[in-house]
């Protein structure tokens, strides 16, 4: 119990500094994206890796975050932060309504029914020009401020994004060892099991799934201040697919293994540049490779595979 | 203080119970037992709510429980284990009685999420508790185990210990001998005997006749979904239609 403050205190510090090394540099706005990316491994992870219930429509929420935050700030000029609180509570509103009927199914249906909630997410997007500015995207969206510090560029929007992602990160953690956390797993386990032990699986399960919308959409608001442009392009089924990727590559219900994930799957397509026209052959070797021998995910299998080499030191699972 | 009247569970074209009634009485050991497809299993998952019967009503000190879900049910202090255990795989043994602790505990989202100092309270209580259940059960030594790794007899010591977390009135176990070996069956005997001694009712279904016949104060006899007999050990042992039911000349 005593290792859990030091490995967060452990993040907190390299989380702070890393601008120290990598300000300037181009890695600094992909960092930035790496902090967005983990808020929405960590919301989809909760809910897939823990409760064990898919969803491929988190893309929908990430985007409808974007877009309440996009619009309500530059063509209403409403005050950025409360949007963002706005967003946050009418994406999880939605998710908590969805999630009723569409919690009920179970494994590939369940999959199916989500992966049409983030279609029917996208298209509202391409289609309703005339409120999102359609396929061309919405542009002009203000940087988010606090008095006279305006976060346009990319250390400031690096600490702004990544403040959210570490609060998350701990508040996921401590979510994760406690008697919620401790239901969600039964309920991935089994759930007649879980519901004699007196959980009520079908009311907790919509309820982490407004949870995980409600943190998407968070990413997606911080996400439109930062690009100050939203296009549908960015919420489309394939990065839903990507999310659910990161999630599994990192480690299915751990939350720090969220983070690998994300920072893995983000940085890795700009580490590949070098090899321009094979990045995506490698890319995907990666991916396939990590899954065969890290079946637990990053988070399991660099621990297994450091301990193989270095038999006498011990790493932080 | 469990009344179970008129209950008849019909599959497709199948009846499976037909107008079984019967009564249990608090703080007695009762036995479920019969031969293949007598319904027992059905009997029970209808009483812990996961069948909702065709026809018939049960009632727990006179309030019909009928319709209710296993999650009510907890709450109403009902609690069984499985024939086939139901473990959580990847928790550790503590974690897993930790959850038959949920009813007994409050906090919601948002505390666990901030940690609030009721939590963090509530949390030291759940996790004493369930170490006096591990006890309790005699697995205390096995609290940081994988479920998933424990031999099957220390697997249902523990689904036993789960349920007994939750300080229900009733226990119900479905074929808790099943899969045991001779000295874990003595064992289990005697840990019924100690549940019953907390104040708890149980309720058994067995095929072990000789556990059935040690603990049991009284025994409900199903054959082809039909009650065929009630009584003590011993009214059991010499009715004539049940040697007959197991002898297969009924």
């Amino acid at each position: 119990m005593k290792r859990e403050p030091v490995k967060y205190a452990l993040l907190v510090a390299v989380a702070l500094l890393a601008p120290l090394y990598f300000s300037g540099g181009y890695l600094m706005n992909v960092l930035v994206f790496v902090g967005i990316n983990t808020l929405l491994v960590v919301a989809l992870n909760l809910l897939l890796g823990f409760a064990g219930q898919i969803s491929l429509g988190h893309a929908g929420f990430f985007g409808l975050g974007a877009y309440i935050s996009a619009i309500l700030t530059a063509t209403h000029q409403v005050n950025p932060w409360l949007v963002m609180l706005i967003a946050a509570l009418a994406v999880s509103a939605l998710a908590f309504l969805i999630g009723f009927p569409v919690l009920k199914l179970k494994g590939h249906y369940l999959a199916m029914a989500t992966l049409g909630l983030g279609i029917i997410i996208y298209i509202f997007f391409n289609e309703a020009v005339d409120i999102t500015g359609g396929p061309s995207g919405f542009s002009g969206v203000p940087n988010l401020s606090i008095g006279a510090l305006v976060f346009d560029d990319d250390v400031k929007n690096y600490y702004l994004v990544w403040s959210f992602t570490l609060v998350v990160i701990l508040l996921a953690v401590n979510l994760s060892r406690s008697r919620i956390g401790r239901a969600l797993r039964a309920i991935h386990d089994s759930e007649v099991a879980a519901r004699v032990m007196g959980v009520n699986v079908r009311l907790l399960k919509v309820q982490i799934f407004a949870l995980s919308a409600f943190i998407s959409a968070l990413a997606g608001s911080l996400y439109a201040h930062v690009m100050t442009f939203v296009a549908p392009a960015s919420f489309g089924f394939h990065f839903s697919v990507e999310l659910v990727t990161m999630v599994i590559i990192g480690g299915l219900g751990s939350v720090y293994g969220s983070l690998l994930g994300a920072a893995l799957l983000t940085l890795l397509p700009e580490m590949l540049r070098a090899f321009q026209d094979y990045d995506i052959i490698i890319y995907g070797l990666i991916l396939i490779l990590a899954t065969m021998f890290m079946p637990g995910g990053l988070v399991r299998g660099i621990p297994a595979v450091l301990a193989a080499i270095l038999p006498k030191k011990q790493e932080r699972g | 203080m469990l009344a179970i009247r008129g209950i008849t569970q019909v599959f497709g074209g199948l009846t499976a119970l037909d107008d079984v009634t019967f009564t249990i009485n608090r703080n007695d050991i009762t036995g479920v037992i019969g031969p293949n497809g007598a319904g027992k299993t059905t009997l029970f998952n209808i009483i812990s709510g996961i069948y909702t019967p065709t026809a018939g009503t049960i009632s727990l000190d006179d309030r019909n429980i009928t319709r209710l879900p296993p999650e009510k049910l907890a709450t109403r202090g009902m609690v069984r284990t499985f024939q086939n255990i139901e473990l959580f795989g990847q928790m550790t043994v503590l974690e897993n009685v930790m959850v038959g602790l949920h009813t007994k505990s409050r906090c919601g989202i948002v505390s666990c999420a901030f940690k609030f100092p009721w939590q963090i309270s509530e949390e030291r209580r759940i996790r004493d508790s369930a170490q006096v259940w591990l006890q309790f059960c005699g697995i205390e030594e096995l609290a940081g185990t994988t479920a998933a790794n424990l031999p099957f007899g220390k697997g249902r010591l523990l689904e036993i210990a789960r349920a007994l977390a939750q300080e229900p009135q009733i226990i119900f176990m479905d074929e808790p001998a099943a899969g045991l070996n001779g000295r874990e069956t003595l064992e289990l005997a005697l840990l019924i005997r100690k549940i019953r001694d907390r104040g708890i009712t149980v309720v058994l279904v067995e095929h072990d006749m000789e556990l059935v016949m040690d603990v049991c104060d009284r025994i409900l006899v199903l054959n082809l979904g039909r009650k065929l007999a009630e009584g003590t050990p011993r009214e059991i042992q010499e009715n004539p239609a049940v040697i007959a039911a197991y002898l297969g000349e009924g």
